[in-house]
């Protein structure tokens, strides 16, 4: 079966990683379908919050047929999942959105950036492009020198760390870095809050450089049925015809040209 | 056992439809739920020119519900018409449109253009709150509710639903108003406007303030209105508003409603609507139910 459709996963393993930030695997067959930059609307049990909360997969396990994910308590819906424990059963609709073009990294350098909570799809992407003959410089944008998920993204290439307190790597963000460090690439893959993303952005602009860059809004469908989710295009788009593009269904990843952000 | 009900002349294999807004025009959610199960489909509103829509945030969700003010963005007519109604002509299911407008002309020109294809029923959209222009303006007042149905009655081809908003004092004098004007159903509710406000940021959630609140939390408001409508007038009535299940729906009937259409409930199980259909057959068996007429409005006073 394949096909985006609404599931029931098993949660494998649950653990604190940094203040406020959980690591979950989930056991569910949509992990074989599962891209790197794709995501998973996760439903809470308590039925007062009726809408399934969007969150990136960061890590597919093909052969336990696993996903990870990494996430932040924002609210009461993620409050209830780190409360979860192994063996809960959790309702999930998936795979959602189209995911990073890795296929655009193939034996090139690319520099993947990863902001805050915009780091865990990173890991995903790190292993596949490396999978597929890229080179990748990791670049890692944290609050302080809680570095959750740095020595994951160390085996697939060369991590670079900015924290905005200076407690770890260079003080500042993730473009800091790439200026400090001479970080020279082909192409950037990116995901983080939108400040960072706006700056890649024009970053990528100025250099003439190829960004692919993943979006967050305010999700209610997730399959771009309620147009809730969308982001203002530089081009009119096939589906709307109005200059908005479906984050959860044309996105999240935009190649940073065609979004006006 | 008979699911069929027949409205204005259009027969629908079963009383489940989708609520506009929350269904597109049934593409995204053809890889959930299989169309020709359904009653009809009824589409997200269209407009004679493409509408860019509100900013983002466009959606909250509230205790038991959601509110959404996306400001009916779509495509525009042409676009529906070479591509979502060819899609949905594939279906062995009644299509019912969705049309909104800013001014009384721009409803018209999508009601004619609609008069020459497969379309079974247009369902005008005069209750959309989230839209500055047209929509609710011409949908809170009885007289220019009369005056736009009476209007679209002369130029519509399908039979014509109006969508009521529950943003009225008097939803009985509304459907009057309607049916006085030649309207050949009405559906309700709309969502009902709210608001949001996130204390840590002492903001509004949605960019516009205001939305249309929609889910479990409106249904015991849409069931009450549903019976009022009803009672009021002698034309059928779709009911709509928090509808998540078979027994959700069947209250809908029972009070009154001769169909019942899943909206908000659609983005929180895909697959909704087909279950509604099925467990309302179910409800039917159980109780020894031959033909579902005997639900509609069915309710002991």
């Amino acid at each position: 079966m394949s096909g985006k459709r609404k599931v029931k996963a098993r949660v494998r393993s649950q653990r604190m990683i940094a203040p406020d930030i959980y690591e979950m695997w989930l056991s569910t067959d949509l992990a074989k379908e599962a891209g790197a930059g794709q995501f998973v609307g996760i439903y809470p049990e308590d039925k007062s919050h009726l809408l399934p909360r969007p969150i990136s997969i960061c890590e597919v396990d093909e052969e336990k047929s696993a996903l990870r994910i990494v996430y932040r308590i924002a609210g009461a819906g993620t409050a209830e999942f780190a409360a979860w424990q192994p063996g809960q059963e959790a309702e999930i609709l998936g795979v959602l959105g189209n995911g990073f073009p890795v296929d655009k990294g193939k034996g090139k350098k690319v520099a993947l950036m990863g902001g805050g909570i915009g780091i865990p799809p990173m890991l995903q992407l790190a292993k596949k492009l490396k999978a597929a003959g890229g080179e990748a410089a990791i670049v890692l944008g944290y609050r302080d020198s809680q570095l959750f998920l740095k020595e994951d993204l160390a085996k697939y290439g060369t991590v670079y760390i900015a924290t905005e307190d200076g407690s770890a790597g260079v003080k500042g963000n993730v473009l800091n870095v790439m200026e400090e460090e001479q970080i020279k690439a082909d192409v950037i893959m990116a995901c983080g809050p939108m400040p960072m993303l706006r700056a890649i952005k024009s970053y990528a602009a100025e250099r003439k450089m190829e960004a692919y860059i993943s979006l967050e809004e305010r999700m209610a469908c997730g399959v771009g049925a309620c147009l809730g989710c969308v982001c203002k295009t530089t081009h009119k788009d096939a589906h709307s015809h109005v200059n908005n593009a479906r984050i959860c269904t044309d996105g999240p990843v935009f190649d940073a040209r065609e979004v006006d952000i | 056992m008979n699911t069929k009900v027949k409205i204005a002349g259009v027969e629908f294999k079963n009383p489940v439809m989708t609520a506009s807004g929350t269904f597109g025009s049934g593409m995204e959610y053809s890889d959930f739920v299989d169309l020709n199960r359904l009653g009809a489909v009824v589409t997200k509103g269209v407009a004679n020119v493409p509408w860019p829509g509100n900013p983002v945030p466009r959606v909250a969700e509230t205790y038991g519900g959601m509110l959404n003010a996306i400001g009916l963005q779509n495509p525009g007519i042409d676009v529906f018409m070479e591509r979502d109604l060819p899609f949905l002509a594939q279906y062995d299911t009644k299509i019912i449109v969705n049309v909104c407008g800013k001014s009384v002309e721009d409803y018209l020109e999508v009601v004619e253009r609609l008069g020459d294809t497969k379309v079974h029923m247009l369902e005008i959209n005069v209750s959309c709150p989230n839209v500055k222009e047209g929509a609710i303006a011409f949908g809170q007042k009885a007289e220019s509710l009369y005056d736009i149905t009476s209007k679209i009655k002369a130029k519509a081809r399908q039979p014509v639903i109006m969508k009521l908003s529950p943003n009225v004092t008097d939803i009985g004098e509304m459907a009057k108003a309607a049916e006085a004007a030649g309207a050949d159903a009405i559906s309700l509710i709309n969502t009902i406007t709210g608001m949001k406000i996130d204390i840590h940021k002492r903001a509004f959630v949605l960019a516009n303030k205001t939305g249309g609140l929609s889910g479990p939390a409106i249904k015991p408001v849409a069931v009450r209105m549903v019976y009022q409508a009803s009672h009021a007038v002698k034309i059928p009535v779709i009911g709509m508003g928090g509808i998540a299940s078979a027994e959700d729906a069947i209250e809908f009937l029972l009070a009154g409603a001769s169909a019942v259409a899943v909206g908000a409930m659609n983005f929180v199980n895909p697959y909704a609507t087909v279950e509604v259909a099925e467990g309302i057959e179910v409800y039917m068996k159980k109780y020894g139910i031959e033909d579902i007429s005997e639900l509609i409005g069915g309710v002991k006073e």
